[in-house]
């Protein structure tokens, strides 16, 4: 049941401790934490610096505005709702459709108005922010889920993470949503992790609970047929993130609209375990060729890419 | 080793020595035992003064032992109805003085004292004592010289010379000279102390009491102490055994007479006593409390603020536990140190009746919470309620507990409310997100913490220290210091990362 240390070590996988301790703990500044931490404050800075995020349709700030949503939802089919300090995905409501007064989850549930409106105010008290403080609602645009992915994913949007580190991607996952973890994209509730090569974009390991996978479990589609489209892009977008924020460890979580191509979903502060996993072998010997790197040399997001793609292939 | 982490290395070395040291040296000076429920012999001695008076003004005065060596005296007082009573001290000579203006008649007065034997080492003395000035009539003065000269040739030392007198002043084998000596007008100690005198060696008389227990009516017993290489030896000038016995309390060493009696006559002094044990805590409080260690302690502050250090001295070691099962073994609880809160409710409920009622309390908050999502409240006045629902919880339980006959319903109020609460109104939210198995591994994980942080805590050796040398804290500090630097794998990724066995080696 359990696994050597030794052997954990040997593959380079990074613990818990150690990406606390050595990694967050030495290249984040806790003052920068708030722009990952909060989404709006994420987005605002994501178009500042021409980054592509989902666009935002309104915010609700106090509870009295929750009054008027019926309108500001009048000509929205499908949107978002989603808390801004939340984390791990709690707390995201994603309406994909409506059927006369009734709105659908993505999860095929039914709900209406009201529902929404006390889910904005038990968001806003902080019900799902760290530490309960007061939040913000945010409603944004549905992402249309690329072709490249039908039948990889099951009621969700599938998202790509990648973690940069100095700005150098230095591991990539796409994360795809099953009948088990209720569509969403969370290892741990039982999405299916797919590792990716940093050259391709290829599906080099595929997990679900832990667990080595061969197919996707409801679609039944092979996952090793997978290939990200415009790689090249994804990794350029994900690493000027760190010029954006300047954390020197950050998870980027990416999605691939149908329509406005790769766009910012959110940024992580403490990112890095599960993707080791998915992707079959661990993070730690390319975080410490990173931190010895004359990094002086790659100012440049491309630059960047450029170096990551060369040597942090996995494929032939 | 990382050559910028000594500082660090540096910093936990100082802490543990301090607290170490600290430990130690609060140990040796003010003998706060280590263990718990460590028992000390005293020794109760009581001095008793019998003599008549004439009728008019009484001075009573009697010599009290100054540095018994191998004794500490902890406590005396005198007890003699109508007396005034002093301990007076004249150049390191302590006397106790009664005193009455007008006294007829048998007199009783008392003079109690306790002492603690502790390690006797010889007292050091810088000055060599004088020689006593010796007189014989002429017949003695030969016979002296005589016996001198026999055991001076026998021996080679002070020490030796002493013994060798003592074997020719034994009546049994005593030849003429000795025989001259031994009248009735010296006792041997009187006779050893001139010849050894005479014989250049510094000697005097000392007076001992033989401690044993449970002894009335006893007299002090004459020995004799010779000056030799720098401190005083005691000899038994009966038996010729040198060294201090024992159980032999010197009462008065070479100084003016043991009991002097101004305004009346027959006096008669005489002690008995009495061994007991008592708790080596309460010895060590009554003893040095002057000293920096017992000010700097918790004892010397009132008993209430006593108790509430007694918990606060123990959370270091809860918030230890936290840290290792958090870090090393990475197991999720719900709330960082709410296990300590808990753990600390647990050591006064006790372990059974808490564990029983926390999941009672928290059980039922649940399902009046799971009512409260219905009425669709602001997240702070659904907490608010929640206390208020608490409160009402733990009032019912502890009635419906006392009414059943189990005083652990009472105790149930030790628990934090407020703390209950949050506990339960993030459960609630986990059992909504996460599903029920989140809530029992978080719910779970809490409660082993805080079982295993009480078990420790209520271990009696872990709280006697933690109270007594609560600079033994420090050493934790160091621990936790030093769990905070470990950057290796939890226990609970080993089990995380079990699938990655299946990988071939990395290139």
């Amino acid at each position: 049941m359990l696994i050597s240390p030794l052997r954990l070590s040997k593959l380079g996988m990074l613990g818990m401790n150690c990406r606390n301790r050595d990694f967050i703990g030495r290249y984040n500044r806790r003052d920068l934490y708030p722009l990952v931490d909060n989404k709006l404050l994420t987005k605002f800075l994501a178009q500042e610096h021409n980054v592509a995020t989902p666009q935002l349709q309104f915010v609700v700030r106090e509870q009295h505005e929750i009054v008027k949503i019926e309108q500001q939802l009048a000509n929205m089919n499908g949107f978002a709702i989603k808390p801004a300090k939340g984390s791990g995905g709690k707390g995201i409501w994603v309406i994909t459709h409506r059927e006369g007064d009734h709105f659908i989850k993505s999860s095929g549930a039914e709900i209406t108005l009201d529902d929404i409106r006390r889910h904005m105010s038990n968001t806003l008290a902080g019900l799902y922010s760290l530490g309960g403080v007061n939040d913000e609602v945010i409603v944004e645009d549905l992402i249309e889920i690329d072709d490249c992915f039908e039948g990889y994913s099951f009621e969700g949007v599938p998202d790509i993470r990648i973690v940069v580190f100095h700005g150098f991607p230095v591991m990539a996952m796409l994360r795809l949503a099953t009948h088990a973890s209720d569509g969403k994209a969370n290892l741990h509730q039982g999405a299916v992790g797919v590792g990716l090569d940093l050259a391709t974009g290829r599906c080099l390991n595929a997990v679900q609970h832990g667990m080595p996978i061969e197919e996707h479990p409801d679609t039944k589609r092979p996952l090793k047929d997978i290939k990200v489209p415009d790689w090249h892009g994804m990794l350029t977008l994900a690493s000027r993130c760190y010029d954006m924020t300047e954390l020197g460890y950050i998870g980027v979580d990416l999605v691939l609209d149908a329509n406005r191509g790769p766009e910012l979903l959110e940024l992580n502060a403490r990112p890095g375990l599960a993707i080791q996993v998915a992707n079959g072998f661990g993070l730690l010997p390319r975080l410490r060729q990173i931190e010895k790197l004359n990094r002086k040399h790659y100012t440049q997001a491309d630059e960047r890419v450029e170096y990551v793609m060369q040597h942090f292939s996995r494929l032939d | 080793m990382n050559r910028g982490k000594i500082p660090f290395y540096l910093l936990i070395t100082v802490l543990i020595g301090t607290g170490l040291t600290t430990a130690w040296l609060r140990h040796t000076t003010t003998e706060v035992p280590l263990i718990p429920g460590e028992q000390k012999p005293v020794w109760l001695i009581e001095g008793r003064v019998d003599f008549y008076a004439d009728g008019g003004a009484v001075t009573v005065n009697l010599d009290l032992p100054d540095q018994a060596p191998g004794f500490r005296l902890i406590r005396e007082q005198a007890a003699s109805p109508g007396y005034g009573f002093a301990v007076l001290e004249d150049q390191n000579n302590r006397r106790a003085e009664w005193t009455k203006r007008e006294a007829v008649g048998l007199q009783t007065l008392y003079y109690n004292a306790q002492y603690i034997p502790v390690d006797s080492r010889p007292i050091e003395v810088d000055i060599e004592p004088e020689l006593q000035t010796v007189f014989w009539s002429e017949p003695q003065s030969t016979a002296a010289r005589e016996l001198l000269r026999g055991a001076k040739a026998r021996s080679s030392n002070p020490a030796s010379t002493a013994r060798e007198l003592i074997k020719l002043l034994n009546p049994s084998t005593a030849d003429q000279n000795a025989e001259l000596l031994l009248t009735k007008e010296f006792s041997r100690a009187e006779l050893l102390v001139k010849l050894l005198n005479q014989a250049d060696v510094p000697a005097r008389k000392v007076m001992a009491l033989k401690l044993e227990d449970a002894r009335r009516r006893q007299v002090l017993q004459p020995m004799v102490e010779l000056f030799d290489d720098g401190h005083w030896l005691l000899i038994d000038s009966m038996t010729g055994e040198q060294g201090l016995p024992q159980n032999l309390l010197l009462w008065s060493r070479g100084e003016a007479a043991q009991l002097d009696v101004l305004g009346g006559q027959n006096s008669r002094l005489t002690f008995s006593m009495i061994r007991q044990t008592v708790p080596a805590l309460a010895l060590s409080q009554v003893q040095f409390t002057d000293n920096l260690f017992s000010m700097l302690g918790v004892y010397s502050l009132p008993i209430e603020e006593q108790s509430m250090f007694k918990m606060l001295f123990l959370l270091p070691l809860g918030a230890m536990v936290v840290v290792f099962m958090r870090v090393m073994i990475g197991l999720k609880t719900a709330g960082t140190f709410m296990p300590i809160l808990i753990s600390l409710a647990f050591l006064q409920t006790s372990l059974i009746p808490g564990l029983v009622s926390f999941i009672l309390i928290v059980g039922l908050g649940l399902l009046l919470r799971s009512y409260l999502s219905y009425l669709n409240l602001l997240l702070v006045a659904r907490i608010a309620t929640l206390i208020v629902l608490v409160i009402f919880l733990i009032s019912i339980l502890s009635l419906v507990g006392y009414q059943l006959g189990f005083n652990a319903g009472i105790t149930i109020t030790f628990f934090p409310m407020i703390i209950i609460a949050w506990t339960i109104e993030r459960m609630s939210i986990l059992w909504e997100e996460e599903g029920p198995h989140e809530v029992l591994i978080q719910g779970g994980g809490s409660l082993l913490v805080a079982v295993i942080a009480y078990l420790l805590m209520n271990v009696q050796l872990i709280s006697h220290l933690s109270f007594n040398f609560p600079e033994l804290n420090l050493v934790i500090l160091a621990l936790i210091l030093m769990m905070g630097q470990y950057t290796g794998y939890k226990l609970s990724e080993l089990h995380r990362f079990r699938s990655m066995s299946h990988v071939t080696d990395a290139d």
